[in-house]
């Protein structure tokens, strides 16, 4: 369970930019829930995503999450219940709960280094990192055998540079890094956006075998409509930094695409026609 | 007699010992002066080259200062031939000639460094870093404490050039404030060198060999530039002018790769572009500088 509790959050206080990303944003994502988010730009789809992974701090509000097992403090406490607020955790020590894929293919991964590299790194997310050599001989079989659930022929090529590789077959092996170790959530910020069609539904497709075979609590912000229904259990559509439509289970899956340009119209008071959910 | 000599070989082996906890408290004090940097950099969100150049001004007074303990004012530089150093020490001990002594204790200290350094880099911690180095955003959402490597790194960095500021000093018998000017660009001088010589392709310890590579080429061009009369004053000069023309080098190629396609295309085809994809390729990968040669670079400017 993740729970955001009255998030505020504003970019550039105090200047003529003020923006008002996030107003009293409130949502209990259930364990194992996969949920889609839409709205249009501006509407705090990504600012949601990044309070969520310490990118940003948020003024005011609340971030727990539960099931958390290790942490030093609660060791001490015998009434330890695994409920944590994180809203003041860094964002680096967050990543062992929290596993991220971004809009741009080059941002997930580091080019310089080869995959069994970058895989190894992702192996050790929330772990100390010490001075015992940076790949196991037996982590590279564990490895190949998760490449080979890409099917990008990627497990041959465990020391190639990742830079070599292309933006589909890059965002596959960020999305494979971000739930080696399982994560409690896993934040997809329009992770299709960057590639052509045809990519972005191998990589889709991809996103929904990996979250439905390991039970992954997922966040996934898309712009295609289409998608927003035919993934995930659970749908939320965002305007101006709030929650104006939460759907789940059967009445989602019933819901069309008029049905939600309907929604969005009935919200916005005209302001939508240009913007970049028609075209989707 | 043979008490005589066991006394010069204690001596020696004496001097040898404190030369070696010089070296030490010389890495020690260089990466305090690194976790400075690293601290103005992270901390209190300096920018890199201007925390170096921060630190870098603060330590020439303490440099000054340390120089002139003893002598009741500060000073801007220190002869050590009344002392002796680690160089003299050891030719006590075996009588083979300075120049052999030089030569052995340089070549082990390289040998070290490099194995040092590539065994750091394939540990956890190091691959850490060298993420850190590539991609910051990639890194954090991993987990890494990016703050942390790069002070790290810093303090890594600076205690290298601390030991190699050190080593100089015995080697020259003096110490000065200034001989620390014009490293950086004779640094980057020996890895441009040394990528010439080994490009991208080769394995990492063969690239870290390279930079060895590049700095004794670099200083036999020196040397021949003294051998040609040339005034000391104004090698640094050409140094310079050798780093930009060398830094410039991969733009030139693509500007005259980027006008021979053009020439081409009216030619033969498929063949001239798939080549010049190439070129751009390699050209590409030859400007992302690698994380180690970032460092490298950075502890340059924070150097003692």
């Amino acid at each position: 369970m993740l729970e955001l509790q009255g998030i505020h959050k504003t970019f550039n206080i105090g200047t003529v930019n003020e923006k008002k990303a996030l107003v009293d944003l409130n949502i209990k994502v259930n364990d194992g829930d996969f949920i889609t988010v839409i709205g249009g730009n501006g509407a705090g789809k990504s600012t949601m995503l990044n309070i969520i992974a310490g990118v940003f701090q948020p003024e005011e509000g609340k971030i727990i999450i539960d099931g958390v097992e290790s942490n030093k403090k609660a060791k001490k406490d015998n009434n330890f219940n695994g409920i944590v607020d994180i809203t003041k955790m860094p964002e680096y020590k967050r990543a062992s709960l929290i596993g991220r894929v971004f809009q741009d293919p080059m941002v997930g991964t580091a080019a310089n280094m080869s995959i069994e590299e970058n895989l190894a790194l992702a192996n050790r997310r929330g772990k100390k990192r010490g001075l015992r050599w940076n790949i196991k001989k037996e982590e590279r079989e564990f490895f190949r055998e998760k490449l080979k659930m890409l099917d990008l022929n990627l497990e041959d090529r465990l020391t190639t540079k990742v830079g070599l590789l292309s933006g589909g077959q890059r965002q596959a092996l960020t999305l494979l890094m971000a739930s080696l170790i399982k994560p409690k959530v896993l934040l997809l910020d329009e992770h299709t956006a960057a590639l052509d069609p045809k990519t972005a539904g191998k990589v889709l497709n991809l996103t929904d075998e990996i979250t439905t075979k390991d039970n992954i609590t997922t966040i996934m912000i898309t712009h295609n409509m289409k998608d927003a229904i035919k993934y995930g259990n659970r749908l939320i559509m965002m305007m101006n930094g709030a929650i104006i439509y939460d759907v789940c289970g059967e009445e989602k899956k019933n819901l069309t695409v008029n049905d939600l340009l309907m929604k969005f119209e009935q919200n916005s008071d005209g302001e939508f026609a240009n913007d970049r959910m028609l075209l989707s | 007699m043979t008490l005589s000599k066991d006394f010069v070989a204690k001596g020696a082996a004496q001097g040898v010992f404190m030369a070696i906890i010089a070296l030490f408290v010389a890495m020690v004090v260089g990466g305090l002066a690194g976790l400075v940097t690293g601290l103005l950099n992270t901390k209190l969100k300096i920018a890199p080259i201007l925390a170096g150049i921060l630190t870098m001004t603060g330590l020439y007074s303490i440099n000054m200062f340390i120089m002139g303990i003893g002598s009741g004012n500060v000073k801007s530089n220190l002869g050590l031939g009344s002392i002796g150093t680690l160089f003299t020490k050891i030719e006590d001990f075996m009588p083979i000639g300075r120049n052999w002594v030089i030569f052995i204790v340089g070549a082990l200290s390289v040998a070290a460094v490099i194995g040092l350094i590539y065994w750091f880099f394939g540990t956890e911690t190091g691959s850490a870093m060298r993420a850190t180095g590539n991609n910051e955003k990639m890194a954090k959402a991993q987990g890494i404490n990016t703050q942390g490597s790069k002070i790290l790194g810093l303090v890594l960095s600076n205690a290298f050039v601390a030991v190699s500021g050190a080593l100089i000093t015995f080697q020259q018998s003096n110490a000065s404030n200034t001989m620390g000017v014009g490293s950086i660009v004779a640094g980057l001088a020996a890895i441009i060198i040394g990528e010439g010589i080994i490009s991208g392709k080769f394995p990492f310890w063969a690239r870290l060999m390279s930079v060895a590579l590049g700095s004794v080429i670099y200083r036999i061009i020196i040397s021949f530039i003294y051998l040609a009369g040339v005034n000391s004053e104004y090698v640094k000069l050409l140094t310079a002018v050798l780093v930009v023309v060398a830094l410039s080098i991969p733009l030139i190629k693509e500007k005259i790769s980027k006008t021979a396609r053009k020439s081409k295309k009216t030619g033969s085809g498929g063949n001239a572009d798939n080549t010049s994809v190439k070129e751009e390729k390699i050209a590409d990968e030859s400007s992302v500088a690698d994380s180690t040669e970032k460092q490298e670079k950075e502890s340059a400017v924070g150097e003692v």
